[in-house]
């Protein structure tokens, strides 16, 4: 029993967290403003606690366990979530439903826990839809903005489409080697046809998620139309946990068919890195921007992926933990604008920096780190990813991944050139920071400088893994 | 360990200097940073003399002998069990010497330009860089390791650099700093292969272990140094070679030298600072530091002697053509150096045969003294005349009395009359030379009756010979101050230089600072200084008898002369020379290849690549349309496509 409390504690923490905001929601009596304030010190709570007792462990027979590198990846995705409700702090306190809001995304966040920690392909289905139909109820937040509502019934369609997938996928391994217990799995796999089809179904609902192309078609849409909360929550928490799942299923239960997947990888990340990198540069909106460059983003957590090494696992923990300081800090500054001047052009950028000093730096840095420029902490990621992936040798790959980073400076420094150097009749006006977004945004730049510099965080992600 | 504590502050203090003004000086202490920069710095120099007291009086000698005492040190970068890169402070009578004379002659001129540059905008910069050039300067000095020694040694060449280029609204003085720098790191490159040369083959990167393991002849890394030979000539030698070309760089040695007077864009006091009497001087204290080792090589110790006698007298006879008072004294200096370069070179270790050293490093104190004061005397000159050309001069020395005095004692310093400070140390540099190289000895002889006749053209030239006009306006007494000598800041200074260009020559230096550190007893032979003299008495009465009053006589015999004159002024079209070289073979042949290259290969490939994208990016725009039933088809298209692909083809 007591094993029950230690092992489960995050996805506990998170249950406790979720019936208080519904008993708040019942009892309606805090203003927005306080209750965001509690909501941030539970979410912190939430944080700190993922660092006390974890203990290494299954239950259920199996259909949970959890392990120092899982805790270690929860915890990440909990940070993402604090800074969030940080940093969308202006939305929050207009929003009329503040409450529900949270609970979606903790709904979500207890999905991506369960996923982190599922043992068997059932517990990874169902948890997979935890995680993903709150977010398109979030999506729809916007409620008076008809691209909200399209954005959400967008994101239920296609998701619907791709988890469709994923069950015939998941009943065809079925069907191929009698089981869906992740243990049992590799020992039975071989790269038979029908195996190998069932694996690229599978394999498709990642790629959804992940939006790796072909398969990202929904992303800018839905990107667009939300609100930007959520879609930094997409964008970022989502796809990390995605991504830690995807590197966990890939390396442990199919590892039998590495020889496919690790060609499929590489097809797709080098479509992925040059088809996000050239819509990224054609977007004249900036979340949209922002969400094909995140395309482009994980076609090089892709390249990490590759290396089918331990190393691969590390690098791309740490490069998520980056990429959530750097994405999220970048979201803040859209998402304060887009809520205060209500302006989401990139034309509406141009001058920035005379009116919004601190802003400007905020996102330079952000977009800094996202275009991977020392010594900022998104080039030692992409560094550890690249030289992850070149552990295979495949130099044609990597050389590929390295151009791709190069044209994607392009269009990161063509905003940051916009906001600093090109004038503008008029420009956004000066944006009142809360001390909450202020805070966000000064972690996100604490992270961004000091993960890079700071050589242990590394070593210690490498030991875990 | 309280000694190492007061060893560090030396350097440290102007590099706080530096530090506070650089952050805060032009904000907030634009005014007082003078105040403060000197502050520090004579704190600075009251350490460094106290530490060159205790050192030459008080633990320096062990049994008789100077020792090279190491203040502290601590490992910076490991790079293997036996070479690391360390920070330390190595004390040795050179060093200590050094010290008394860098933060000396910088304390003097941070004095002076308080009241030269007064009313200057960028003034607490101006301090700032000073404070950083004496850090650097000092570092150097100071440096344990061969390798620490060049991150000064780059240091220094930046300050400078700053330094020259601090008037950066001047084009010339832009393009000066420019010159002096590439120049110099030209050399420094040298000097880095040298280094690296040495230290491959010592094993070590530290002064001491190094002397000690290229000097004595049994040691493995001995032999092997001189058993690996290129084109003929062993590694040891091309290591020294290499380093001294370094050294000729930052010392202005033919033909390196061509950056020097062009730095005279800086403000006087730099000039008198940096291009008179410390950091020019750090190519002879790189050899001197390096000497056991350079001993060991005849071939090295030969060049480093032609090399300093050939700028001497080249550098003299274009002194000689200057009208422009800076750059004579600029082409002295490296003529002066040049006579400290071939004491070196003709020296030995140990007794009679060290005197070469001795006298060098004794001329490299005294002319730090004089030349200190020459420049200062001639700041003072710009300051009231506002040119730095002769003919804008004359008749001055009513107006500049002390100026005037301070200049002649400068004068007679340098041309080597007795008994001011640089008769005793030209005499010893002259007698180091006269047994056993007599091409030297009667090069250097001619030399320095060059010197003291120009330098007597530049005397006569600004402070008698015609009346100059002017500054007529200025003469109303109410108005003297003002315009005048530029007040205490400015005199003070000149005079303690010029009290200190009288009484250098008396130091017994050969107690003090020796090769091997055993005192020399130095006799002054009498007989032997008549030629001296008498040369420079003859070079003194000529300049007298063509400058003293304004007459036609020096443009009949300048006319007389004719090609040997004009290729004298036009500093024998080594300039020229360079131009040629870098303009008409190097960027014709390398560097018009190269950026062709560049902006058509290069760039053209970029530029396509990002029109490419662009024009890719127009056509699968059609791809994403906003519809969710084709966003399905996509989605299941890929999933087939990518099973068939996976399947059937790509097993």
């Amino acid at each position: 029993m007591n094993e029950f409390f230690t092992l489960m504690k995050s996805e506990l923490v998170v249950t406790i967290i979720l019936f208080l905001l519904l008993f708040i929601k019942i009892g309606k009596g805090m203003s927005n403003e306080r209750l965001l304030v509690f909501i941030q010190v539970l979410l912190l709570i939430n944080f700190i606690a993922g660092f006390v007792a974890n203990e290494e462990g299954s239950l259920f027979g199996g259909l949970y366990y959890t392990g120092e590198m899982i805790v270690l990846q929860k915890n990440i995705l909990n940070l993402g979530v604090l800074l969030i409700s940080l940093l969308f702090a202006d939305w929050f306190i207009k929003s009329s439903h503040l409450p529900e809001f949270f609970i979606l995304m903790l709904s979500s966040l207890l999905g991506m826990f369960f996923l982190l920690s599922s043992g068997n392909l059932l517990m990874f289905y169902l948890s997979l839809e935890l995680a993903s139909i709150p977010v398109a109820a979030m999506a729809n937040f916007d409620l008076q903005k008809r691209t909200s509502s399209e954005a959400a019934m967008k994101m239920i369609l296609t998701s619907a489409f791709s988890s469709g997938i994923l069950l015939f996928g998941i009943s065809l391994v079925y069907g191929a080697t009698g089981t869906i217990s992740f243990e049992a799995l590799p020992a039975l796999l071989s790269a038979a046809p029908l195996q190998v089809m069932a694996f690229i179904f599978l394999f498709a609902a990642f790629a959804f998620k992940l939006s790796i192309v072909p398969f990202h078609l929904w992303t800018a849409d839905v990107y667009q139309g939300s609100p930007t909360a959520t879609t930094a929550f997409l964008s970022v928490i989502s796809k990390g946990a995605f991504a830690f799942v995807f590197v966990t299923v890939l390396y442990k239960v199919f590892q039998p068919l590495h020889s496919v997947w690790y060609n499929l990888i590489m097809l797709l990340s080098i479509v992925t890195m040059i088809v996000g990198n050239l819509f990224a540069l054609r977007q004249q909106n900036i979340k949209r921007f922002l969400a094909f460059s995140s395309i482009a983003q994980v076609g090089f957590i892709l390249v990490g992926i590759s290396s089918n090494t331990a190393e691969g696992t590390a690098s791309v923990v740490y490069f998520i933990l980056i990429y959530i300081f750097s994405n999220l800090a970048a979201f803040g500054v859209v998402g304060l604008i887009a809520s205060q001047a209500n302006r989401e052009s990139i034309n509406d950028y141009r001058g920035l920096y005379q009116t919004n000093k601190f802003l400007s730096w905020m996102i330079a840095l952000a977009l800094f780190s996202l275009a991977g420029i020392p010594p900022t902490a998104g080039f030692f990621g992409k560094l550890f990813l690249i030289k992850a992936g070149a552990s295979q040798a495949n130099y044609f790959y990597i050389i590929i991944a390295a151009v791709n980073l190069v044209v994607s400076l392009y269009y990161y420094l063509k905003i940051i050139r916009a906001i600093f150097m090109e004038p503008n009749e008029q420009p956004i006006a000066a944006i009142r920071v809360s001390f909450s977004v202020k805070l966000g945004l000064v972690i996100c730049a604490a992270g961004i400088i000091l993960t890079g510099l700071i050589g242990w965080i590394y070593d210690y992600i490498q030991l875990l893994g | 360990m309280s000694n190492a504590l007061q060893i560090a502050l030396i350097p440290l203090l102007p590099l706080a200097a530096f530090v506070i003004l650089g952050l805060f000086g032009n904000k907030y202490v634009n005014r007082s940073a003078g105040i403060i920069a000197t502050f520090l710095l004579a704190s600075s120099a009251a350490l460094a003399f106290y530490t060159a007291y205790q050192y030459f009086f008080e633990y320096g000698k062990v049994e008789g002998v100077y020792q090279k005492v190491t203040a502290f040190k601590y490992t910076w970068l490991q790079f293997s069990d036996q070479l690391s890169i360390d920070i330390g402070a190595l004390i040795d009578p050179i060093t200590a010497m050094m010290l008394v004379v860098v933060t000396f002659i910088s304390l003097l001129v941070h004095i002076y330009s308080l009241a030269y540059l007064k009313g200057e905008k960028r003034f607490a910069t101006y301090y700032a860089f000073l404070g950083l050039f004496t850090f650097s300067m000092l570092g150097l000095v100071l440096s344990s390791n061969i390798f620490q020694m060049y991150i000064f040694w780059e240091l220094v060449g930046v300050s400078s650099f700053l330094l020259i280029g601090f008037y950066y609204d001047k084009p010339s003085a832009v393009a000066a700093c420019k010159k002096a720098f590439i120049v110099t790191r030209f050399a420094d490159l040298g000097f880095l292969i040298g280094i690296l040369v040495l230290s491959f083959y010592a094993g070590t990167l530290d002064f001491n272990t190094l002397i000690e393991r290229l000097t004595s002849l049994q040691s493995a890394e001995f032999k092997m140094a001189t058993a690996a030979s290129f084109m003929g000539i062993s590694a040891l030698t091309w290591g020294l070679v290499l380093v001294f070309i370094g050294g000729a760089g930052k010392s202005a040695m033919f033909p390196l030298h061509i950056w020097l007077p062009d730095a005279m864009e800086g403000p006087t006091p730099v000039s008198a600072l940096i291009h008179a009497a410390t950091m020019v001087v750090a190519g002879v204290f790189l050899v001197a530091r390096l000497f056991p080792v350079f001993q060991i090589s005849p071939i090295a110790m030969d060049v480093v002697a032609y090399t300093g006698i050939i700028s001497a007298l080249i550098a003299a006879v274009i002194a000689c053509t200057q009208t422009d008072i800076k750059r004579v004294l600029a082409y002295s200096t490296m003529s002066q150096i040049g006579f400290m370069m071939f004491a070196l070179g003709v020296s030995k270790t140990g007794g009679e045969a060290g005197l070469g050293f001795t006298a060098s490093m004794f001329h490299l104190f005294t002319h730090a003294m004089f030349k200190a004061l020459l420049f200062l005397g001639a700041g003072a000159v710009i300051h009231y005349v506002h040119s730095n050309e002769m003919k804008d001069m004359g008749g001055l020395r009513k107006y500049l009395p002390i100026t005037h005095i301070t200049f002649l004692i400068a004068c007679l310093a340098i041309s080597g009359i007795p008994p001011f400070a640089g008769f005793f140390s030209k005499e010893e540099i002259l007698l180091a030379a006269y047994h056993h190289y007599p091409v030297i000895f009667y090069t250097a002889l001619i030399t320095s009756g060059l010197t003291a006749f120009y330098m007597f053209r530049l005397y006569f030239s600004i402070f008698w010979n015609k009346q100059t006009q002017v500054h007529s306006e200025h003469s109303a007494p109410h108005d003297s101050e003002k315009h005048g000598e530029g007040g205490l800041a400015m005199m003070l200074p000149l005079i303690v230089l010029a009290m200190a260009s009288c009484l250098a020559g008396f130091i017994h230096f050969g107690n003090f600072v020796t090769a091997d550190g055993k005192p020399l007893t130095t006799a002054l032979h009498l007989l032997f200084s008549v030629a001296p003299v008498v040369l420079a008495l003859a070079g003194i009465g000529i300049a007298t008898w063509l400058f003293l009053r304004q007459n036609d006589s020096p443009v009949k015999y300048s006319n007389k002369l004719g090609n040997l004159y004009k290729a004298a002024h036009q500093k024998f079209y080594i300039d020229e020379l360079y131009g040629f070289i870098t303009q008409k073979i190097i960027f014709n042949l390398v560097g018009r290849p190269a950026a062709w290259f560049d902006k058509n290969i290069v760039d053209g490939l970029v530029n396509e690549t990002g029109n490419g994208t662009t024009t890719l990016a127009e056509k699968i725009k059609a791809f994403q349309s906003g519809k969710v039933q084709q966003y399905a088809i996509y989605f299941l298209g890929g999933v087939m496509g990518l099973t068939v692909l996976f399947i059937y083809l790509w097993k």
